[in-house]
């Protein structure tokens, strides 16, 4: 039922990252965004600021709750999706597309060996 | 809490046919949404949702000297109601706190239904017991106190809310044409397909709407009728998601969010539901020694000035700087697509019009108090 894309990586955190040169693109998963509800507000991270793996940078509120999301790798966030502050919604709508979060220059290219891919994002979240 | 599994109510087959998300909910499984809470909440306030309200609990207390144990026990006068009218009232512990918010309907002379909230249905009726044992013992052996009966029916009993501008359609549609549906706040019994349900006018929405309850084994098939008629009316099953939204914008508390027992009637600005002239009832004493010595806090509403997150639960509210209470509940109204909520603040603060700051990860965010309901037609 949920859309999990093959050319895409995973976090066990429900992000997912586009790898796009020097650079990933991040957004939650269809499967997040579900669970999440109407998602009602974001905070984006602040332009040029330094992430660690796993450090919470952003936050998805949805009507019934608040969610943190996580860089999945260190990296400088170069890029914020300013569409979500006027449509938060778009996130459920095209959580894959217009409903990206932000761009990470990454720090080391290995670091993306770490994550999941869409098989093992699958078997995550078929419990 | 205890690890109890939680419960099904008769229509849960229902709602995970119908694709719904469940959620644990004061010891239930129940719907928080089906679709979207958004839509369901548009629907509820455009056409007209269905609600399963299964899990509220049904007390009844039947008998001679039933009205008066529950004038004792109850804080609204239950002499204001006639054969078929309901209407909202307290159950207080001695200090006047409150252990839950309910409707009582008298449906005969001397026989009374109280709908109660799912997690308060067990307190509640020990609660109610408890003092009926001392309440016929103090009497005496003549007054036939002994025949009043309190019976808990919640296992046996469900219920549904069908709220929206469109339930006199959608009521005709399921009762019949020439059926007139019960005044606000008024209960009768119809016929339904051969088995007969209690229909209320009332709701927890803020619109137009009716409340019925039926024996558990007919749930289904009400529900199912109630979704196939309602097609014209754009009528949609709602999950509680939607029934909260719903009730924060009207204002409407919820138990165990913007009253507990460590907070009374009158704090919660729902003294009119108080009845301070009747002689006596549980926790008077402590109300009318509140109102004496002054209100500590009060429960406020307040609508933020800019948009921005969610106001939530728990989230700190000051006021130049100062720390003056905390929010209760919060959400972004899908009516007005603007953060609302509501809060207890302390009383010299809380004035219409003010001006506060809801603590959001450590930002303050600005908000107004603002006279209830917060969303008008």
């Amino acid at each position: 039922m949920t859309n999990v894309p093959d050319d895409l990586l995973y976090t066990e955190t429900h992000e997912w990252i586009k790898h796009e040169g020097e650079n990933i693109r991040v957004g939650i998963t269809d499967h997040a965004q579900s669970e999440l509800t109407d998602v009602v507000y974001v905070e984006l991270p602040k332009m040029d600021r330094q992430a660690n793996a796993k450090e919470a940078i952003a936050v998805v509120e949805s009507v019934k709750a608040a969610t943190d999301i996580y860089a999945p790798v260190k990296g400088i966030v170069v890029e914020v999706n300013k569409a979500l502050e006027a449509d938060p919604g778009l996130i459920n709508r095209e959580p894959y597309g217009q409903g990206w979060i932000f761009v990470l220059k990454i720090d080391n290219a290995d670091d993306l060996k770490q994550l999941k891919d869409a098989e093992a994002y699958r078997k995550q979240i078929v419990v | 809490m205890s690890e109890v599994a939680p419960k099904k109510t008769p229509l849960y087959d229902e709602h995970v046919r119908l694709g719904a998300k469940i959620v644990a909910f004061a010891g239930w499984l129940m719907p928080v949404q089906y679709n979207s809470i958004i839509e369901e909440h548009q629907t509820v306030r455009n056409n007209v949702g269905i609600f399963d309200i299964s899990h509220m609990g049904q007390l009844i207390a039947e008998g001679a000297g039933a009205s008066e144990f529950l004038n004792t026990m109850l804080t609204n006068n239950i002499d204001k109601l006639d054969i078929g009218t309901g209407q909202y009232t307290f159950l207080l512990n001695e200090r006047g706190g409150i252990i839950d918010d309910l409707i009582v309907y008298r449906i005969g002379a001397e026989k009374f239904l109280l709908v109660v909230n799912a997690a308060g249905t067990e307190e509640d009726f020990a609660w109610l017991q408890k003092h009926k044992v001392g309440h016929a013992s103090g009497l005496p052996r003549n007054r036939a106190s002994e025949t009043l009966a309190l019976l808990n029916r919640s296992a046996e009993f469900g219920g549904v809310a069908i709220q929206g501008p469109r339930i006199g359609e959608l009521f005709h549609a399921l009762f019949g044409k020439d059926v007139e549906i019960p005044l606000r706040n008024h209960i009768a019994d119809f016929s339904f397909d051969g088995t007969a349900v209690s229909v209320a006018r009332t709701g927890y929405t803020g619109e137009d709407g009716i409340e019925v309850f039926f024996r558990a084994t007919d749930a289904v098939k009400f529900w199912n009728a109630a979704l196939e008629k309602g097609k014209p009316f754009g009528t949609k099953p709602c999950g509680l998601g939607a029934r909260d939204t719903l009730r924060l914008e009207m204002c409407y508390p919820l138990n165990g969010s913007d009253l507990s027992p460590e907070r009374n009637p009158i704090e919660a600005g729902l003294g009119f539901f108080v009845d301070l002239n009747k002689s006596n009832f549980m926790g008077r004493d402590a109300l009318l020694k509140t109102k004496e010595n002054g209100l500590r806090e009060k429960l406020v509403s307040f609508r933020m000035k800019e948009k921005g997150p969610p106001p939530r639960p728990h989230y700190a509210v000051f006021q130049n700087g100062e720390l003056i209470g905390q929010v209760t509940s919060g959400t972004i109204s899908p009516s007005l697509n603007w953060g609302i909520g509501m809060a207890y603040v302390s009383s010299a603060h809380a004035k219409i019009g003010a001006d506060i700051d809801i603590e959001i990860r450590g930002q303050k965010f600005p908000a107004t108090i603002e006279k209830k309901p917060l969303y008008k037609k």
